[in-house]
């Protein structure tokens, strides 16, 4: 069964399925001289709820720390919920209703209501009012507690868990969480990642009607996969792809404090793509050199009207002083194509990727460059910010875009708003064209970035989200090795910096080939950054330079790959 | 009856954790205090309620309250909303 992973590694173990066991609410009216008996099982169900939740708190901090007990301050505050209990009581005195029932239908509302805001912290806190409100219900109904013994080597399997389920189990028995629902910010998500044990969420209705306790199953949390009572060649398999996750992880976490250095001694420098400030965190964790690629779009999206300045300024003030020295390159907005923005209200297009977009649309229109680009000078004031342009396909676009950008300088300086007026100008090369014209580019520009997606989209004619031609879509095509090797020539003869921030950046195979051809640094998802540095090391500038010359003299993809699968390190 | 409008400030909006940090602060005051966000109104000192009421980084609310002490409740708790919060979100950070 297929799930989302949410917290990495491979365990192998047996089921116990954590599931309540359905209580049947009475929903029968009482009577009137009922009222006050129920109003007083409630009163004493919320006092001991009380109490069981500050012992559970205390144990949690003593067991896990103050953050994780954090939850339970949540819970008590639930508890203590003016509307909640008036609510409650209103429907035990109006409506005649039992205590538990009232409660459950409370604790229903309140959930219903939550549901309607569509955000993943809320919905988190959807599943914890449910839990409160089903400890008032066991102790109303004078259920025990769901405190088990666990067998070692446990899988919890479980529609979802809740905090007070997780706090009362005995962790270090258990080998995986399986939940049918949650989220990758949910509670058993983010408890299976602080403890480090694999997790596997969301996997759909039918995980608790297909497991049995007791049964054995796998969990891989890297995938996002389950295999209930699998045979022995697949525990075998499963059981060797733990030991290399195990292996892969003690070993790259090395890189993580260390520079891309090749055998030889030539550093490279390798960089993280990032969407948002998310994403940097990320980087920072796996320890990039830099941002490569921070791409903007996602200041124009999801709501009604442009970002303002202020808004880019804080965010492009907060990428650089988070990374701390390291360079931060900021495309500019890379709009149209497939990325749409609505309230822009641009006419639909025949041909999206090769029309109105990116600078194309930047210097059409000022009241949206204008802001970012005095944005971007502005955070300079407090790093290393470097502009790049995207999509660019002739010097003249260039020209333009650094006049308004000088008009931005001379503005900000008559404004007396400080930025660092030596900042440095890049440009994406990512059209064929600008291939061709990489050495008059070179001259007028402080860098360069090979953007491998659209290149390839460009240059082999594949459009690049049409899945029926997806396999043309490769960065081995010859053609596209030889533009990546004419751009890093061009750029080495003027003397400037040149990277590359494709997917193909991270491509393990590629990566001789990339420093062979003389790449200054690779820009990729966090994710490959420490794998890319290991892969570097193993290899000589020599080495990599031969593996050029041989690449270059093959006819086609196929051979190309099955070349560097060969010579793979 | 005193109230006062104030903008929401602070990235997550007071959706979401900092939701409880403000239903703490309005239970300070023995007055009755109330959150209007468009047509909902809502009790500021349900955890619940205020979830629910789905106010969001710069949106506009009310704050109404109703008491004793309305007149240092409405003054403590709009600066709690546009100071307060986003410089706790911003140290947590």
């Amino acid at each position: 069964m297929e799930g989302v992973g949410a917290s990495p590694g491979i365990s192998i173990g047996k089921i116990h399925l954590l599931v309540d066991e359905k209580v049947k609410i009475d929903t029968g009216k009482i009577r009137e001289e009922e009222i006050e008996t129920e109003l007083n099982k409630l009163k004493n169900a919320l006092n001991q709820t009380e109490k069981d939740l500050k012992k559970i708190k205390e144990e949690t901090e003593n067991r896990f720390g103050v953050d994780k007990a954090e939850i339970f301050e949540a819970h008590l505050m639930f508890l203590e919920d003016p509307e909640f209990i008036s609510r409650i009581e209103g429907e035990i005195k109006n409506k005649r209703m039992r205590a538990e029932a009232a409660v459950n239908k409370a604790v229903k509302q309140f959930a219903n209501l939550l549901s309607e805001l569509e955000d993943e912290y809320i919905l988190a806190r959807q599943a914890d009012i449910k839990d409160v409100g089903s400890r008032i219900i066991d102790l109303i109904m004078g259920k025990k507690s769901k405190k088990r013994d666990l067998a070692l080597n446990t899988v919890i399997v479980a529609e979802d868990l809740t905090p007070s389920d997780t706090a009362q189990l005995d962790t270090r028995k258990v080998a995986a969480f399986v939940t049918s629902e949650g989220s990758k910010t949910s509670h058993t998500t983010i408890m299976a990642r602080s403890l480090g044990i694999p997790a596997v969420v969301a996997v759909g209705k039918g995980l608790i009607s297909k497991t049995v306790e007791g049964q054995d199953i796998i969990v891989d949390g890297i995938d996002g996969r389950v295999i209930i009572d699998p045979d022995p060649d697949t525990v075998k398999e499963y059981r060797e792809k733990g030991e290399r996750y195990h292996k892969e992880l003690k070993r790259l976490t090395k890189f993580r404090g260390i520079k891309a250095v090749t055998i030889d001694g030539r550093d490279i420098e390798v960089a993280g793509n990032i969407g948002n400030l998310m994403e940097l965190e990320g980087v920072l964790k796996k320890g990039g050199d830099g941002i490569g690629l921070f791409r903007t779009e996602f200041l124009y999206m999801n709501r009604e009207e442009l970002p303002s300045e202020e808004d880019q300024f804080v965010v492009y003030k907060t990428a650089v002083q988070k990374m701390a020295g390291k360079p931060v390159i900021i495309r500019t907005l890379d709009i149209g194509g497939d990325k749409e923005i609505p309230y822009l209200e641009f006419p639909p297009e025949m041909n999206p990727f090769l029309g109105y977009r990116a600078i194309r649309v930047c210097l059409d229109r000022d009241d949206i460059f204008k802001p970012q680009l005095r944005a971007i000078l502005r955070a300079s004031e407090y790093g290393d910010i470097r502009i790049m342009y995207p999509m660019i396909s002739n010097l003249e676009e260039i020209e333009k875009a650094n006049r308004l950008l000088t008009v931005c300088k001379k503005e900000l300086n008559n404004e007396g708003k400080k930025f660092n007026s030596e900042i440095k100008v890049g440009v994406m090369i990512e059209t064929p064209a600008a291939v061709m014209e990489a050495s008059a580019i070179a001259r007028n520009v402080d860098f360069f970035s090979i953007g491998t997606n659209d290149l390839i989209q460009y240059t082999l004619a594949v459009d690049r989200i049409n899945e029926k031609i997806s396999a043309l879509h490769s960065p081995y095509h010859p053609s596209v090795l030889r533009l990546i090797k004419m751009t890093v020539e061009a750029a080495n003869q003027e003397g400037i910096p040149v990277g590359i921030c494709g997917e193909a950046a991270g491509e393990e195979l590629l990566i001789p080939y990339l420093i062979g051809v003389g790449l200054d640094e690779l820009s990729m998802s966090a994710i490959s950054i420490l794998k890319t540095k290991e892969t570097i090391s193993r290899w000589s500038m020599k080495e990599a330079n031969e593996i050029v010359s041989t690449v270059i003299s093959l006819e086609n993809s196929h051979q190309i790959i099955n070349y560097l699968k060969k010579v793979k390190k | 009856m005193l109230e006062r409008e104030v903008i929401i400030k602070n990235e997550t909006g007071l959706h979401a954790r900092p939701a409880g940090r403000f239903v703490k602060e309005s239970k300070n005051y023995v007055s009755d205090i109330k959150l209007i966000n468009g047509s909902k109104e809502i009790n500021a000192k349900s955890i619940m309620s205020v979830m629910t009421l789905g106010a969001r980084k710069g949106q506009m609310i009310k704050i109404q309250a109703s008491g004793d002490d309305e007149e240092k409740a409405v003054k403590d708790l709009a600066h709690f909303l546009e100071i307060e919060l986003p410089l706790l979100e911003k140290s947590k950070e």
